[in-house]
Parts: C-alpha cells; sequence; structure tokens
C-alpha cells in the first residue's frame, strides 16, 4: 500500500496548509446526521438477512480485553474463545482478532498459532496517549516485535483540540512507521480518536480525513475507556469519509467502532449502515469490525436461536 | 458482500376490513342515497371494500346533525369538557396506532415506514395538541365563540393526518364538523368514526361523508354551513373561493405548491442530500410541501449531483406494507398519469431525466425516483406542480439569484435553505416569499408550527396558535 502522504503531501506540508484544508472540508449538521443514524436504524433485519449479519458481525468482532487485572491464563482464554466462540456448535466461525495490551501479545499469539484470528495491541501509551514520542514509538515496536498483526494507536487529542494538527499528523506517520517489519510484513494501522473526546462531528470528519492522509489502514472511534464511545452518528460520519476518501484517492480504509456495542440489533444497525453508506464493499472483517467484549455473547445466543429456534440463557455460553 | 434484505412485511390481519362502509352522520353508520364506489390498494390495485357516495340529501343529513350537535351539545360545553374528549381521541389514535398505519398504507400507497412513524405519531400530537387549547381559547388572542358547522374536504395524500389539521382545531374551538376524505382514501376517516364512538364523542360533533367531487361541492354549497376548509389543488381551491364568495362563509385554503429547496455551496452536504432525497421522495412526492425544485448552487452542483444520484441508488421502492420500504406506490392511476406526462414534457424540453436502476412491480401504480438536470425556470416541469418523486434541479450563481428564481412561482407555500452560514439563513427566511422556510432539515411537521401558503398555494394558517384563528369569530381582527 502506498503511503498515502504523497497524494496530499501538497496540504500536509505544512501546519497552515493542513489547517486550510480540514476546515474546508463540508460541515457536518449534527441535528441531520443523528437524524440519518436514526432512520437507518430503523431497518428490519430478519430471518435470511439477520442469520447471514449475525455470522458476519462475529467475523468482524475485534475480541477485547484491556485492564489492568489481565493475566497470561485470561488472554489464554480469550484466545481460546476467538477461534471457538461456540464449541457446540463448529459452524459457527471465528472471530477477526484478539486485542490486548502489548504484554499480552506473545501469549495471544502462541495460543492463536496458525489459526488465522489476529493480534491486536492497543499502543502509543494508551488509553490517554500522554507520554513522549519516543515512549510511543517504543511501545509500538515492542508490541509488533512480539508479533502483533495489528495495531491500534491512540491520537493526541490535547494536540488536536488546540488545533496543532500537523503534530497529530506527524505522530500517526510516525507510528505507521514503528509498524513496519523487515520482512514487509508490517503491522496494520487502526488509529483510534477517542470521539467522545473531540466531541463534534466537525471534529470527527476532519481527524478522519487526518488520519487517512496520514496513512491509517482503519480509523476507529474510541478506546472504550471514555463514555460516550462508539455512536451510530459517529460511525455515520466516518463511513462518509472512508467513502469519500476512497473516491478521491482510490484507496480503502476500514472503520471500527469501538465500546458501547452490547446487542446483536446494535451490531446490526451498525451493518445496515455499512451497508447503505460506505457501501457492501465495507461489510467485510478486512474493511470493517466491532471493538467489543460482551457484545459476541450476545450475538452467539441470537445465532443459537436462529439455528434451533430456541433461547437458551447465558449460562450455555462460555464466559471468556 | 451482498447484504439482502429479507422482506418484513408488516401484517395485515390487525385491520379489519368490512365488505363495504356506510356514512357517518349523527353517531351512526348509515346507508347513502348515492351509488357506491370502490378504493383500491394502489400497490395492487386489489379492491379494498365498497364504499357510499353521499349525495345532497345525505350532505344535507350531515350538515343537520352538525347543527343540532353545535348548537344543544358542542357549543354550550365548557371547554374543559371538550378537551376531554379530544384527549381520549389522541389516546385512542395512540391505542390503535398500528392498525391505522397498516389501513392508511393499505389505502394510500405509502411506505409503513412513514404511516408507523410521522403519519400516525403527529396525528396523535395535533389531538393532543389542541386539546390543550379548548380551554385557553381567551389567551389565544381569537375570542372564544366558535363559528358553528365547519365543512371540510381533504386529499388523498396525507389521509389521517389531513383530517387531524382539520378536525382537531375545529373541535377544540367548539365547532362541529362535517368532513369529506379523498375518494381515493376514505378508510381512516371510516376508522376514525368509529374512534369517535368509542370515545364517547356527542353524536354530531363529527360526521364523515364519503364521495368524490359532487359531494365536495355540496358541502362547499350548503347555506348552513359556516366555514369551509379545503386542502387540495389550486383549481378546486380556486372554484371553492369562488363558490364561497360573498356568501359570509369563511374558508381556509391549503393548495398545490412548488417549492425550491436552495443549496449553497457552504451546506453541510451530506445531510443536504438527506433533505432532498426527504423534500421530494418522502410520500412519493405527494407532498404539497415538497422540495421539487432543487436550487443548487453552480459550483457544488456536480459533486452534490454525484452524491445524490448515489443516494437514489439506496432507495427501496415496491411493497408499502414492507418495513423497508422507502419509496411506495402511487396513489391512483390517474396521478400515475399525470407523473407520466409531465416526465415525458420534461424529457421532450431537453431537460437530462435520470432514475437509478430499480425493479418496479408489475401490478400498481408505480413511478421510480427520478430526478432532472439542466431545467431552467422556462420548462414546464420547473413551473407546474408534478405531486410524484419528480426532482427538476436547476442552479444559481449568487443569493440574490437563488431567491429570484425560488420566489419566481405563482405558488409559495415552502422553501428549504442549506447552508452553514447562520446569517444567510436569516436573509433568505425573510427574503423568500413561502409560508414555510426549513433550515438545513425539510419536511418537518409539528402540531405547535403554523403551516400555509403565499399567492396560489392558499389562504390561512393551519397548526400553531394561528390554526385556531380559522375557528373562531374573532379570527379575522
Amino acid at each position: 500500500m502506498p503511503t498515502t502522504a504523497t497524494d496530499y503531501s501538497d496540504v500536509t506540508g505544512s501546519e497552515a496548509s493542513l489547517r486550510r484544508f480540514l476546515h474546508g472540508l463540508p460541515g457536518v449538521d449534527q441535528v441531520g446526521a443523528e437524524a440519518r443514524a436514526a432512520a437507518l436504524g430503523t431497518r428490519s433485519i430478519k430471518t435470511t438477512a439477520k442469520a447471514q449479519a449475525l455470522d458476519l458481525a462475529i467475523r468482524m468482532v475485534d475480541l477485547t480485553t484491556l485492564e489492568g487485572q489481565d493475566t497470561h491464563g485470561k488472554v489464554r482464554a480469550l484466545a481460546s474463545k476467538a477461534m471457538r466462540p461456540d464449541p457446540a456448535d463448529p459452524t459457527c466461525p471465528a472471530v477477526a482478532a484478539v486485542c490486548v495490551y502489548p504484554d499480552m501479545v506473545a501469549t495471544v499469539k502462541q495460543t492463536l498459532g496458525s489459526s488465522g484470528v489476529n493480534v491486536a495491541a492497543v499502543a502509543t501509551a494508551f488509553p490517554s496517549g500522554r507520554a513522549a514520542l519516543d515512549i510511543k514509538l517504543a511501545d509500538t515496536r515492542d508490541a509488533v516485535e512480539a508479533g502483533a498483526d495489528e495495531i491500534d494507536m491512540v491520537i493526541d487529542r490535547g494536540a488536536f483540540l488546540s488545533g496543532h494538527y500537523l503534530r497529530v499528523f506527524e505522530e500517526i506517520v510516525a507510528v505507521r512507521e514503528a509498524c513496519a517489519r523487515p520482512g514487509g510484513d508490517d503491522a496494520h494501522l487502526k488509529v483510534i480518536f477517542e470521539t467522545g473526546e473531540l466531541q463534534t462531528l466537525d471534529n470527527v470528519r476532519r481527524v478522519s480525513w487526518l488520519a487517512m492522509m496520514a496513512g491509517a489502514h482503519f480509523i476507529k472511534t474510541s478506546t472504550g475507556k471514555v463514555q460516550p464511545a462508539a455512536t451510530l452518528p459517529v460511525t455515520l460520519v466516518m463511513l462518509e469519509a472512508v467513502r469519500d476518501f476512497r473516491e478521491a484517492t482510490g484507496q480503502m480504509v476500514g472503520v471500527k467502532p469501538a465500546g458501547g456495542i452490547r446487542t446483536a440489533k446494535d451490531a446490526i444497525k451498525y451493518l445496515v449502515m455499512v451497508n447503505e453508506v460506505a457501501g457492501p464493499d465495507w461489510l467485510d472483517p478486512a474493511w470493517f469490525r466491532f471493538g467489543a467484549s460482551t457484545l459476541l455473547n450476545e450475538l452467539l445466543m441470537q445465532r443459537t436461536k436462529m439455528t434451533t429456534g430456541r433461547y437458551s440463557g447465558p449460562d450455555y455460553f462460555t464466559l471468556d | 458482500m451482498d447484504f439482502t434484505y429479507a422482506p418484513a412485511p408488516e401484517s395485515r390481519s390487525i385491520v379489519d376490513l368490512k365488505a363495504s362502509y356506510g356514512l357517518f352522520i349523527s353517531g351512526q353508520f348509515v346507508d347513502g342515497h348515492g351509488s357506491s364506489f370502490k378504493t383500491i390498494s394502489p400497490a395492487t390495485e386489489e379492491v379494498l371494500a365498497e364504499v357510499a357516495e353521499a349525495d345532497d340529501a345525505d350532505v344535507d343529513a350531515a350538515v343537520k346533525a352538525a347543527r343540532r350537535a353545535h348548537t344543544r351539545v358542542w357549543s354550550r360545553m365548557p371547554g374543559s369538557e371538550r378537551a376531554k374528549y379530544l384527549y381520549r381521541i389522541a389516546r385512542i389514535i395512540q391505542e390503535r396506532s398500528r392498525e391505522l398505519a397498516v389501513l392508511e398504507s393499505l389505502d394510500n400507497g405509502k411506505p409503513i415506514k412513514e404511516s408507523r412513524d410521522v403519519d400516525v405519531p403527529v396525528v396523535a400530537a395535533h389531538f393532543f395538541y389542541y386539546a390543550g387549547w379548548a380551554d385557553k381559547l381567551e389567551h389565544a388572542g381569537f375570542g372564544t365563540t366558535p363559528l358553528g358547522v365547519a365543512g371540510q374536504v381533504i386529499p388523498w395524500n396525507f389521509p389521517l393526518l389531513m383530517l387531524a389539521w382539520k378536525v382537531a382545531p375545529a373541535l377544540a374551538c367548539g365547532n362541529t364538523v362535517v368532513l369529506k376524505p379523498a375518494e381515493t382514501t376514505p378508510l381512516t376517516a371510516l376508522l376514525f368514526a368509529e374512534i369517535c364512538q368509542q370515545a364517547d364523542l356527542p353524536p354530531g360533533v363529527v360526521n364523515i361523508v364519503t364521495g368524490a367531487g359532487g359531494t365536495g361541492q355540496a358541502i362547499v354549497a350548503h347555506p348552513d354551513v359556516d366555514k369551509v376548509a379545503f386542502t387540495g389543488s389550486t383549481e378546486v381551491g380556486k372554484a371553492i373561493a369562488r363558490a364561497v364568495a360573498g356568501t359570509g362563509k369563511k374558508v381556509t385554503l391549503e393548495l398545490g405548491g412548488k417549492a425550491a429547496n436552495i443549496v449553497f455551496d457552504d451546506a453541510p452536504i451530506d445531510q443536504a442530500v438527506e433533505g432532498i432525497v426527504n423534500g421530494i421522495f418522502f410520500n412519493q412526492g405527494h407532498v404539497c410541501c415538497a422540495g421539487s425544485r432543487l436550487l443548487v448552487q453552480e459550483s457544488v452542483a456536480d459533486e452534490l449531483l454525484e452524491r445524490l444520484k448515489r443516494r437514489m441508488g439506496t432507495l427501496r421502492v415496491g411493497d408499502p406494507l414492507d418495513k423497508n420500504t422507502d419509496v411506495g406506490a402511487i396513489n391512483s392511476a390517474a396521478q400515475l398519469q399525470r407523473i407520466r406526462e409531465l416526465s415525458d414534457v420534461g424529457e421532450a424540453e431537453g431537460a437530462g431525466r435520470w432514475s437509478p436502476p430499480c425493479e418496479l412491480p408489475d401490478r400498481g401504480f408505480w413511478f421510480p425516483p427520478t430526478i432532472f438536470t439542466g431545467v431552467s425556470q422556462a420548462h414546464r416541469i420547473a413551473r407546474e406542480e408534478i405531486f410524484g418523486p419528480v426532482l427538476s434541479v436547476l442552479t444559481f450563481r449568487t443569493p440574490s439569484e437563488a431567491v429570484e428564481k425560488a420566489n419566481n412561482t405563482p405558488y409559495g407555500l415552502s422553501a428549504g435553505v442549506w447552508t452553514e452560514k447562520g446569517s444567510l439563513i436569516l436573509h433568505m427566511a425573510g427574503a423568500l416569499k413561502a409560508g414555510v422556510v426549513w433550515a438545513n432539515t425539510f419536511n418537518k411537521f409539528d402540531p405547535t408550527s403554523p403551516f400555509g401558503g403565499y399567492k396560489e398555494s392558499g389562504q390561512g394558517r393551519e397548526g400553531g396558535r394561528h390554526g385556531l384563528a380559522a375557528y373562531l369569530k374573532g379570527g379575522d381582527l
């Protein structure tokens, strides 16, 4: 994948030109965006469409644990669940990735083996991002060397909110470079905005473009540590951004809402939005992910209901 | 990946369709003296029911019942008591909302999504809102004396909502009504009659007579009708104005429109696209205030049109009862014929016609969402009301040119302005000759907000405090 910075080098060459570009993007009317998101949420997805959506949603889950109390035992259990979410049903697909802190990457990698499930690591002084660049880069390299397939970085929200767009841009570029491996098997970079702190939808559109121009493979809403985390209107604006970016450059960027998506019904609303806003090309774990922990069991319960016609309680699904 | 939405039909079983319906006069369903007519589902052409046609004698009986109820009961009842009935009706509408929504979509052809989420909730809101005014009329500034008997004739595009706009303020002010629903969509009005029975509304306060133009004329011409309220075409509106001239009857008319939806170069572009789609494809464009003329600033026209076309490609046209349908059926064969004719004229006059690929059902009345580009003010499709899912796209260079073009029409019902600049919104709102100006939104309806037109779009206002003026003796002040 070429570095997109070259396509927009005239824009990203200086603080002034970057600011002019970002502030020149069309505004987002919040009331209108919320109304559109709510309208898409009324789609009725039933029978075959629901079965298809549930399996796709499971395949899109980044099964996540990001706690101070995480242990090697805990993440091993999570990794096992990622590979076989429903031990009772071998037709149930695996999730996309397991998302952990960098020090757990090696353990997860070992458990996942050649299952095809990726290891994602949060890095760059997650979740606040309040550290020197050197430390953020070291954090990233540490995870990459341990075998992370994907890096979920956080942007410097303080820099963004104070208008230092170029600093945010350069940091993303530097982290992307730190994702490189000598063999060329680079880790993919997801850029977390923490939209709950950026607050306005105008900011969401601007930061989306900024990250895409800096070479993000994925743009991600939240760390899960700040409320509100992912919302439908925020995801709507990000899906519009990746759609417009492909129109402008030919390059696809993925989208990952994370945090706060707990029910199968909610997950399906997101898939409808992906389908009708960005388009069906994005309906693939390579281009859309859910950052979630409890969502998976909700999806599994709905899936079992679809396949057996019966509801079974939470005790029939593993807690890991 | 291809994500195909499986059919999600709303069940019809909640609706108890009768084979035939009579007239609702003095609290009872009675047979009419005229012949009966059939009402069909425009989506399938299936006959839904036979409906009585009211002749002059039937209309006379209805007006007499209304007069009696007015003199003996309704005008004497304290406003606080009238309010109780209106609140009760509003609550029953909410309780029976699914039934009303399904029946509305069956008879009218509009998507269940709209009847369920827009029509019926706004209907209930109207009754709740005017129930609140019934005992507070002295604070509204139009006096407290009702006019008497109101003759009301409503169109087929929002059958139940237009009924609510007419009936709720009339009753709140102490008038009684004789209402005629449109001949292609009489069923929800007749279900409303049942609701009046269920609410124990005194007999004669609401009378519903079904029929076509002749029945409407009989109401308008009846000497004991004190007030005529009409929503419909400008042509019929003019005829009504002539008929009541010199009679002392009060009249309000809500007629056609050819609204400009004006998009400036700094508009929030994705929301503007949504507003354009909502402005013209909501209810198949069967909306008097539809944003049927898109005026887009030339510097962003290409980009906007590209986005609009992409968005139109995701519109789902088909079965009105499917919960995922965005655009339903055209209401009647006659209306479809008119839309086709005017669209053919647009093409013949050289405008560029475009519709997204979409499969239309074999039976029923259907027209794909359509836009015409390269339209100028001289084209008929820029001047005449099409009343269908057809958008004419024109461009402008400056705000003053936008105002000039927007106002250059015999109509003046509504307009939309899309810009991130607040001062421009205020300037445009002042300069546009339209009864309603929406800023960064379109087709928003609320019972608290007055609605009505300039010029050939009508006279009088419905909704809000202003809506009371049309039904009170002090309303001319």
